[in-house]
C-alpha cells in the first residue's frame, strides 16, 4: 500500500467513494473471465472530470498507476491492476448530456450505460436509437467504445468506434482535452475534417487515457421491424451466403450463429439478419430484396429461411438479450469467456472449424458466431466457451482452449478483439516493428510516468 | 450456509442493478455506494470468497451484507432464471452466518437485542401496540371481518400512528368491517426474517399466531406491505391459518361506498409502489383502483413504477439500522426527485416506512414546496372532505 494513497484520494472524492478495504480489493482484482487476479491498491469513483485529473495528476505524482474500469464486463482482464496502484470506477459519471436529433448524436459522460441511453432516447426521442451490444444493459459506452465494440446496428454503421463523433479525455499528465468536431466547435457531430486524434484512445486498453465524455451517432429507430434466419449446413458456402446478402444493403444486424444446443440447431449454420422500415411496405420491400439475394441457395434445396412464429421472433428481437448472459450457467458455474477475432469474412468456414475442433479437443461447451461488421467489410468472429467457477479443471480447460483459440485466430490472419495481456504479446509479435515502436513512442509523449494501465500493450 | 451452492453461479452480469426498462440504477445499496461490492453480484462473490477463505468477516463485509434492504430488484431482473429467486434467500443465510459468527453491525446487533427483548423495534410494551387507535374512535377486534395489525412503525412511531388513525377512519367511511387488534402482539418479524435471525423471526411469528388463534381471528389487514409478506407467506409455514389482506385491497372494492367533493382542483399523484406490496407479493393495482376512483385525481406514473419501482431503502431492517444513510444518492432522495420529474405534486405511498423515509427525503432535498408526501388514505381523506 503506498503510504497516504488512500488519504488523499479521499480529498479528492470524498470518502464514501474510495476504499482500500479487502472487500473492495478482492472483487476489483479480476473480472468474469479466466485471468488471474491482480489486486489494486485502491478503488476510487470519481463525479466529475476535474477529479478524474486529481487523480491522474496524483498517481503521476506517486508514480503509482491507474486503471480506467466501466463496467468491468470486458472477460479478458483488461481493467486487472497488472501492476497495482489506482483503479477508477467511472460509472458515477453517468449522465445523457445532449442529444442532437437533427445532427443524430448523443453526448454522453465516460460512465453512462448502454441501458440508460436506450431508455433515455425510448422516452424523450423515440424516433432515435444507438448501437446496443450484445453486453448487459449495464455496460457503459466509454468501454465498448475504447476497445472497438460492436452491437446491432453494426451492419450499417460499422464497429462501435467508427460511430464515435468525439471525445473528452483527462490525458496521463492530468490535461484535459477534445478531440473531434467538440473541440473547435460547440457541436460534437464528428471527428472531420480535423487530424483524427481520437484514434490515440481507441484500441490501448486505457494506456493512453481516460475517456469522460464522448459523442456517439444515432440512428433511425423504425416503427416496423422484422428478422429472418438463414439456415444452411455447408460452412463453405457462408463468404458467398453474407457477402449476397450484405450487398442488398437494407439489414442493420448480420450475426451468424452456430451451436450444438438446442438440438434442433445443432449442425446448422444460422444467419440472423435484423432489419426495420418506416411502413410495412417498405419492410416488405427489404424482406424481398434480403430473400432474393440468396434464392439461388433456396433454389438449389441446399439451404433456406428458418419459419419464425412471432413470439420467437420477438425474441430475437431483443436488444440487449439477456439469453447472451444466461451462456455463463450451462455449466451451473458462472462463468463464460469468449475469443473475439476481428477476421475478412472468407476466413468464415476454417474459424468454425478450427472453433469445433478446439471444443472437442478440450472438452468444452462452446457457442460459435459472428458480427458482420460494415457492408459486408469485416467480422468479429467469436469462440465463446462456457465453464464452472467453482471446477478449477473446467476452468483450465476454458483458459486452454482459449489459448488455442486465439493462436489459431492469429494464425489464419485474424486479430483477436480486446486481447487479454498474453495475447497482446502474441498480437505483438506478429505486428510490423516500426508500427510498434511508433506505439512506444506515442505512450511515451503521453504517458510519460508510465502510470496508465501499465502491463497492457507492452513485450 | 444454506444455498453456497448458487454462490459461484452469479456471471456478475449487472441485470440485477437496473430495473427492467434500465433507466437508472434500482439496487438500493449500490446506487448508494456505487461499488461493485454492494451489488448483488458482488455479494454473491464476497460470500464465495469467504466460504473460501479468501475473504475474511470483518465490519465492512458486514455493513456490504446487511445494507440488502431485501427489496427484491435483484429477483426480479436477474437474467439466470434456474437461480434468480433464490438470491435473497441466500444473501438472508449470508447474514444468519455472520450473526452467527457474531460480525454484524452494531446498528444490527442493537435492533434485534430490543425486539428480542421487548417484541417490538422501539423497546415500548407491547400492551401498547392499540394506543394508536384509543380516543379515536376506532374499534377494536371483537367479532368483525376483518382484523387490524399496525406493525412496530404503525404502532410507536408518532408519524405511524397518525397514518393509521387516517387509514382506520377511510375504512370505516367505506364501510369495511373491521377492528383494531389488542392483545398482546410483538413484531411482525419480517425484517427480523431478512436481517438473518431465524429463531427469533420463528419466535414472533409464533406469539403472534397464536394470539390470534386465541382471538379468533379469521382475516388480517396490515397496514404495513412487511407485514403483509410476513404473515401471508411465511405464517402459514408455522401454524398461522389466517387470510391477510393489505388494507388498499380491501379499501379498493369499498372505495364505491364514498362520497368525495367535486369542486376540488385537479392533483397530479405518483404512487410509489412498496416493495412488499409489489414485487413481494405482486399487487400492482389496489392502490392505483383507489387512486383511479377519486375525482380529481390525475395519476401520473414516475419512470421506476411497479416490477422496476426503486425501494424507499427502508426494507430489511434498514428504516432502523440506517446503513443506507449520509450519501447525495439514498435511494430515498434519489426517489424523491424521480417523483418530481414525473410532474406528480404528490407522491402518494402505502407503507408507513415509506411515509417516513420519503418525507425525510423531500425535507433534504429542500422540495416542501413541490412535492409533498402523503400515505394513500390521507390524500383520498382530502378527497372526501376532512
Amino acid at each position: 500500500m503506498i503510504s497516504g494513497l488512500i488519504q488523499r484520494l479521499e480529498k479528492i472524492v470524498g470518502s464514501r467513494f474510495v476504499s482500500g478495504a479487502a472487500e473492495e480489493l478482492y472483487l476489483y482484482s479480476m473480472d468474469p473471465g479466466t485471468m488471474p487476479q491482480a489486486y489494486p491498491d485502491a478503488v476510487a469513483l470519481p463525479k466529475t472530470v476535474e477529479e478524474v485529473a486529481q487523480i491522474v495528476r496524483l498517481a503521476g505524482e506517486l508514480k503509482v498507476p491507474v486503471v480506467p474500469m466501466g463496467a468491468g464486463l470486458v472477460l479478458s482482464g483488461l481493467t486487472r491492476a497488472l501492476r497495482g496502484g489506482i483503479i477508477l470506477d467511472m460509472k458515477r459519471m453517468n449522465r445523457i448530456i445532449a442529444v442532437n436529433p437533427m445532427s443524430r448524436y448523443a453526448v454522453v459522460e465516460g460512465g453512462a450505460s448502454q441501458g440508460m441511453l436506450q431508455a433515455f432516447l425510448k422516452k424523450h426521442h423515440p424516433s432515435l436509437k444507438h448501437s446496443m451490444p450484445d453486453a448487459p444493459p449495464i455496460a457503459t459506452m466509454a468501454g465498448n467504445m475504447c476497445i472497438h465494440g460492436s452491437g446491432h446496428l453494426s451492419l450499417l454503421g460499422g464497429s462501435h468506434s467508427d460511430m464515435l463523433t468525439g471525445m473528452e479525455v483527462v490525458l496521463p499528465t492530468g490535461e484535459i482535452i477534445r478531440t473531434g468536431s467538440c473541440s473547435v466547435s460547440p457541436d460534437w457531430f464528428g471527428r472531420s475534417p480535423l487530424p483524427d486524434l481520437s484514434g490515440l484512445f481507441l484500441g490501448w486498453a486505457g494506456t493512453t487515457g481516460i475517456v469522460t465524455k464522448l459523442g456517439i451517432k444515432l440512428f433511425p429507430n423504425y416503427a416496423f421491424n422484422d428478422m429472418l434466419i438463414f439456415v444452411c449446413e455447408d460452412a463453405d458456402a457462408m463468404p458467398d451466403v453474407i457477402s449476397r446478402l450484405t450487398g442488398v444493403q437494407v439489414a442493420e444486424d448480420m450475426t451468424p450463429w452456430m451451436t450444438p444446443k438446442p438440438d434442433w440447431a445443432k449442425g446448422f449454420l444460422h444467419i440472423n439478419i435484423a432489419f426495420g422500415a418506416h411502413s410495412k411496405k417498405e419492410l416488405t420491400f427489404k424482406r424481398n430484396l434480403l430473400q432474393a439475394s440468396v434464392r439461388h441457395y433456396i433454389d438449389q434445396k441446399t439451404a433456406g429461411f428458418l419459419p419464425l412464429p412471432p413470439t420467437q421472433k420477438g425474441r430475437f428481437l431483443k436488444v440487449p438479450s439477456p439469453d447472451l448472459a444466461r451462456f455463463a450457467d450451462l455449466r451451473r458455474g458462472g462463468g463464460f469467456e469468449y475469443v473475439g477475432a476481428m477476421m475478412a469474412i472468407e476466413h468464415f468456414p476454417e474459424a468454425y472449424r478450427a472453433g469445433l475442433a478446439i471444443a472437442e479437443k478440450f472438452q468444452v461447451s462452446y457457442s460459435l458466431g459472428a458480427r458482420i461488421i460494415g457492408a459486408g467489410h469485416a467480422m468479429m468472429f467469436f469462440f465463446a466457451y462456457a465453464f464452472n467457477r467453482a471446477d478449477d479443471d473446467d476452468v483450465r480447460r476454458a483458459s486452454l482452449a482459449l489459448e488455442a483459440t486465439n493462436e489459431a485466430a492469429i494464425n489464419m490472419g485474424g486479430i483477436p478483439w480486446k486481447a487479454e495481456m498474453p495475447v497482446q504479446r502474441q498480437i505483438i509479435e506478429r505486428m510490423d516493428p516500426e508500427t510498434f515502436a511508433l506505439m512506444g513512442r506515442i505512450r511515451s509523449v503521453l504517458d510519460p510516468n508510465g502510470i496508465m494501465n501499465p502491463g497492457n500493450w507492452e513485450k | 450456509m444454506e444455498h453456497e451452492e448458487i454462490l459461484h453461479r452469479c456471471f456478475r452480469c449487472g441485470y440485477c442493478k437496473l430495473p427492467g426498462n434500465y433507466v437508472d440504477i434500482n439496487c438500493p445499496s449500490y446506487l448508494a455506494f456505487r461499488f461493485e461490492t454492494y451489488a448483488p453480484g458482488g455479494r454473491m462473490w464476497l460470500l464465495r470468497a469467504w466460504l473460501d477463505g479468501k475473504v475474511a468477516a470483518g465490519p465492512r463485509f458486514a455493513d456490504i451484507l446487511f445494507s440488502c434492504v431485501a427489496c427484491g430488484n435483484c429477483v426480479a431482473h436477474c437474467a439466470f432464471p434456474e437461480f434468480k429467486d433464490r438470491l435473497l434467500l441466500a444473501f438472508t443465510a449470508g447474514k444468519e452466518a455472520f450473526l452467527d459468527e457474531g460480525v454484524a453491525p452494531p446498528m444490527v446487533r442493537d435492533l434485534l437485542t430490543k425486539i428480542q427483548n421487548h417484541g417490538n423495534a422501539y423497546g415500548k410494551p407491547g400492551k401498547q401496540r392499540s394506543g394508536w387507535a384509543e380516543g379515536a374512535d376506532i374499534p377494536l377486534f371483537s367479532d368483525q371481518e376483518y382484523a387490524f395489525f399496525a406493525d412496530d412503525v404503525t404502532a410507536y412511531d408518532p408519524r405511524g400512528q397518525e397514518i393509521a388513525r387516517s387509514v382506520a377512519r377511510l375504512l370505516q367511511l367505506a364501510g369495511v368491517n373491521f377492528g383494531v387488534l389488542s392483545g398482546d402482539f410483538r413484531s411482525d418479524g419480517n425484517d427480523v426474517r431478512s436481517l438473518g435471525e431465524t429463531a427469533l423471526f420463528e419466535d414472533l411469528a409464533a406469539h403472534n399466531i397464536k394470539e390470534m388463534n386465541r382471538l379468533g381471528v379469521q382475516k388480517i389487514l396490515t397496514l404495513s406491505p412487511h407485514s403483509l409478506n410476513a404473515m401471508k407467506n411465511d405464517y402459514p409455514g408455522l401454524g398461522g391459518k389466517q387470510q391477510v389482506f393489505h388494507y388498499t385491497q380491501a379499501l379498493a372494492f369499498a372505495m364505491k361506498n364514498l362520497k368525495f367533493k367535486t369542486d376540488l382542483p385537479e392533483i397530479r399523484v405518483a404512487f410509489h409502489d412498496p416493495c412488499y406490496l409489489g414485487r413481494h407479493n405482486t399487487d400492482y393495482e389496489s392502490a392505483r383502483m383507489i387512486l383511479r376512483a377519486v375525482p380529481g385525481m390525475k395519476l401520473v406514473e414516475m419512470d421506476r413504477n411497479r416490477k422496476n419501482a426503486l425501494c424507499c431503502g427502508g426494507g430489511g431492517g434498514n428504516f432502523f439500522t440506517d446503513l443506507l444513510s449520509g450519501g447525495d444518492d439514498t435511494p430515498a432522495r434519489v426517489r424523491v426527485r424521480e417523483a418530481v420529474a414525473s410532474g406528480a405534486l404528490v407522491l402518494a405511498v402505502a407503507c408507513p416506512i415509506c411515509a417516513v423515509m420519503l418525507e425525510d427525503a423531500v425535507k433534504v432535498e429542500n422540495l416542501e414546496k413541490t412535492l409533498r408526501v402523503c400515505e394513500l388514505s390521507e390524500i383520498v381523506m382530502e378527497r372526501i372532505g376532512f
